[in-house]
C-alpha cells in the first residue's frame, strides 16, 4: 500500500503539467496557428452560446424606453437599477412574505439534491460492481425508462401522488425526483469505466464492508461525477415548478412567484428579467463551486491504481 | 458489452466445494449489502416511474378521455395512428428527420468541444465550460430566439439585415417552411449541449496521464491516433451516456418547436410526435391515443439506442 502511494507521488510530480508546467513526456501538440484558431473558435462558440445569458443581464438593466425602442437594441445604453429597485414593491403585495418562498426553495433544493446524489450513486455502485442476478435487467430497465416520454406519465403519476397523500406537502418536491434515472445511469457508466476492481478488492481484503467501500473509496474516486450530478440535479430542482400539485401558498417555491411577476406584461418585462437574473445566481454559484472542486480534485487524482 | 462478473469468478481454478462455501459468504457479505444499497432507488423508481409506464402502456389499448373510465379498444389506437391519421405520419417523419440530424450532431459537437476544452488549464477550462453550459442555466432560454427570429422588423435578425440593406422587407422566418427545420435544429443543438458536454468533460478528466504516456511508448504518432486508440476507448462509458441523452432529447423535443413555431406550425413542418401527443392529451382529451403514440415513440427510441450501441462498440479498443 505504502509502496503504491510513494510510487503515486513520484509519478504525480513528473506529471505536474496540469497547471501548465512542462510534461516529462512529449505529447503531440498543435502548431501556434492551430492553437490560435482553436481558441478563437471556442470563444466565438462560447459567446454564441452565452447570448441569452448576456441578453437577460442587459435587458434587466434597461429603462422602459429602451425596452420598447425601435429598432430593438441588444445591449443596454443607459443602464438603470430601476427594474431591481421596484422588486421589493412588487413583492410587498404577496400574501406570504418572500422570505418564506426563498426558504422553501433553498431548503428543498439542497436537501433533495443531496439525498438524490446519495440514492442514485449507491444504486449506480450496486449495479456496476455487484454480481447478483438481475442487475443487468435492472440496468436495461433504467435505460429504457429514460426513453419513455414523461408526458403521458403525468396522469398515472398524479393518481399515485394522490393515493400516497403526497399532494400539497413538502414530500411532493422531495420524493418524485428520487426516481430520476439519469443520475443512476451516469453514475453507473462512470463507476464501471473508471473505478478499477483492484481498488475495491484491496479495501475488502482490509476488512471494509460494502457500505464503507462505497463511502470511503468509491465516492472520493468518482468526485468529478457527483459534482457534475450535483450541478444537474440542483439546477433541475431549483427551476422546476410542480404544477397543480401544491395549493397552499406557504408551501410554494420561488419559480411560482416568478411567474406571477412575469405575468405583468410588457411594462414589467424589465423586472421579469431582473427576477430571471436573480434566479440564475444560485445555479451559477453551484456551478462555480463544483467546477473549481473538480479542477482541484483532478490535479491530485492522477493516480488511482 | 456488459460483462457478467460471475463469469470471471467461475473461470477461476477453485475446487467446487470451496466455491460453494465462497458463494454463501458472498451472498452475506456482498450481494445483500449491494441489494440494500440499491433498494431505496429501486422502490422510488418502481412507484414513480415503472408503475406509471406500465399503466400508460395499458391505457394505450383503451379509449380514455380522463373523465369517464377507460374503455378497452385493443389495437384501435394503433390502427388509427398508422392507417388513418396522416398527421401522425407527418409528425413521425419530422421527428425522425430531426432526431437523425440533431442527435448525432449534438453528440459529436459535445464530444469535440469537451475534447478541445479539456486541454486547457483548469481556470480557462472552467470559464469555457461555463460558456457552453450557460444555455442550460437560463431556464427557458429559447425566448431569445423568438425575439431574434421575430417576423416583423423588431426581430434582431431582420433589423440587423435591414439596417445593412441586405433585405428590404422583414422575413417571416418562423412562418416559412424552408427555414423552420434548420432553425429548430440549431436551437436544439445549442440548448441540449449542457448535460452531454459536462459529462464528457468529467470523463475526459479521468483518462489518465499514464495512459497517454503508455500510448506514446507504444508508438502513438499523432493526435488522431491518440484520439482513436486511447481517448475514444477510455471514453466509452461516457460516450454511451451522452448518446442516450441525445436520443432522449432529440426524439422527445417539442417545447422549442411549439414555443418558436407554434402548434400546428406552418405546413406541419416541425411538429414532432410529442407536439401532437401534447395536443391530443391536453386539448382533445384523447389520453388513450396519446399513450399509444408514446409507446410507438418509445419503440423508435429503443431501436435508436440499439443501433447506437452497435456503432459505439466499433470504437471499443
Amino acid at each position: 500500500m505504502t509502496n503504491i502511494k510513494s510510487l503515486g507521488k513520484t509519478i504525480k510530480m513528473r506529471f505536474k503539467d496540469r497547471r501548465g508546467k512542462k510534461s516529462a513526456v512529449k505529447r503531440y501538440t498543435r502548431s501556434r496557428a492551430g492553437n490560435f484558431t482553436l481558441v478563437a473558435f471556442l470563444v466565438l462558440g462560447g459567446l454564441f452560446s452565452m447570448l441569452p445569458l448576456i441578453y437577460c443581464v442587459c435587458t434587466s438593466f434597461k429603462p422602459l424606453d429602451e425596452l420598447l425602442i425601435f429598432p430593438p437594441r441588444f445591449f443596454v445604453h443607459r443602464p438603470t437599477l430601476g427594474n431591481y429597485a421596484i422588486l421589493p414593491d412588487l413583492m410587498a403585495s404577496l400574501r406570504v412574505p418572500l422570505s418564506r418562498y426563498i426558504f422553501n426553495s433553498v431548503v428543498i433544493s439542497f436537501i433533495t439534491t443531496f439525498i438524490y446524489i446519495f440514492v442514485a450513486l449507491m444504486a449506480a455502485y450496486s449495479i456496476s460492481k455487484s454480481s447478483f442476478k438481475g442487475r443487468n435487467a435492472i440496468f436495461w430497465t433504467v435505460q429504457f425508462a429514460l426513453m419513455f416520454n414523461s408526458y403521458t406519465l403525468a396522469v398515472p403519476q398524479y393518481l399515485i401522488f394522490s393515493e400516497l397523500g403526497l399532494l400539497d406537502t413538502y414530500w411532493i418536491y422531495i420524493l418524485p425526483p428520487m426516481a430520476s434515472t439519469m443520475g443512476v445511469f451516469l453514475g453507473k457508466q462512470y463507476i464501471e469505466g473508471y473505478v478499477p476492481d483492484a481498488l475495491l478488492e484491496a479495501a475488502k481484503i482490509d476488512g471494509a464492508n460494502q457500505f464503507k467501500v462505497f463511502w470511503s473509496i468509491v465516492m472520493p474516486t468518482i468526485k468529478p461525477i457527483w459534482l457534475t450530478l450535483l450541478l444537474f440535479t440542483f439546477r433541475d430542482i431549483w427551476q422546476t415548478v410542480p404544477g397543480g400539485k401544491i395549493f397552499s401558498e406557504e408551501l410554494k417555491i420561488l419559480p411560482q412567484v416568478v411567474t406571477q411577476i412575469t405575468a405583468g406584461g410588457v411594462a414589467r418585462s424589465g423586472s421579469a428579467m431582473a427576477v430571471t437574473v436573480i434566479m440564475m445566481i444560485p445555479p451559477i454559484l453551484v456551478f462555480l463551486i463544483s467546477q473549481s472542486s473538480v479542477a482541484e480534485s483532478m490535479s491530485s487524482a492522477g493516480i488511482k491504481e | 458489452m456488459f460483462k457478467n462478473k460471475t463469469g470471471d469468478v467461475a473461470a477461476m481454478p477453485v475446487a467446487s466445494k470451496k466455491l460453494r462455501k465462497l458463494s454463501r459468504d458472498k451472498l452475506l457479505t456482498e450481494h445483500i449489502p449491494m441489494i440494500i444499497m440499491l433498494a431505496p432507488f429501486l422502490i422510488f423508481f418502481f412507484v414513480f416511474t415503472i408503475l406509471p409506464i406500465l399503466s400508460s402502456i395499458v391505457l394505450s389499448f383503451t379509449s380514455f378521455d380522463m373523465i369517464s373510465s377507460p374503455k378497452f379498444v385493443w389495437l384501435d389506437n394503433y390502427r388509427r395512428m398508422i392507417v388513418e391519421d396522416s398527421t401522425f405520419a407527418t409528425t413521425a417523419k419530422n421527428t425522425l428527420v430531426f432526431a437523425i440530424i440533431a442527435g448525432p450532431c449534438g453528440f459529436l459537437l459535445s464530444f469535440v468541444l469537451a475534447w478541445f476544452v479539456n486541454e486547457f488549464q483548469p481556470r480557462t477550462r472552467a470559464i469555457l465550460s461555463f460558456m457552453f453550459y450557460a444555455p442550460s442555466l437560463v431556464g427557458n432560454a429559447y425566448f431569445i430566439w423568438k425575439v431574434a427570429f421575430a417576423g416583423d422588423s423588431y426581430g434582431y435578425i431582420n433589423s440587423f439585415l435591414m439596417s445593412f440593406g441586405i433585405i428590404t422587407e422583414p422575413i417571416q422566418y418562423l412562418k416559412t417552411e424552408a427555414y423552420l427545420m434548420p432553425i429548430i435544429i440549431v436551437v436544439q443543438l445549442w440548448q441540449s449541449m449542457g448535460v452531454s458536454f459536462l459529462s464528457n468533460i468529467s470523463g475526459l478528466q479521468n483518462v489518465s496521464r499514464d495512459m497517454y504516456e503508455a500510448g506514446a511508448i507504444d508508438g502513438i504518432r499523432n493526435r488522431w491516433q491518440e484520439l482513436r486508440y486511447i481517448t475514444l476507448p477510455a471514453m466509452q462509458p461516457m460516450l454511451l451516456f451522452s448518446a442516450v441523452m441525445q436520443i432522449q432529447s432529440s426524439f422527445s423535443a417539442s417545447t422549442i418547436m411549439i414555443e418558436l413555431a407554434g402548434y400546428p406550425s406552418k405546413g406541419y413542418a416541425v411538429d414532432s410526435i410529442v407536439s401532437l401527443m401534447t395536443d391530443m392529451a391536453t386539448v382533445r382529451y384523447e389520453l388513450g391515443y396519446a399513450c399509444a403514440m408514446s409507446v410507438v415513440l418509445f419503440i423508435m427510441m429503443v431501436a435508436a439506442r440499439l443501433i447506437v450501441g452497435k456503432v459505439l462498440k466499433m470504437f471499443e479498443k
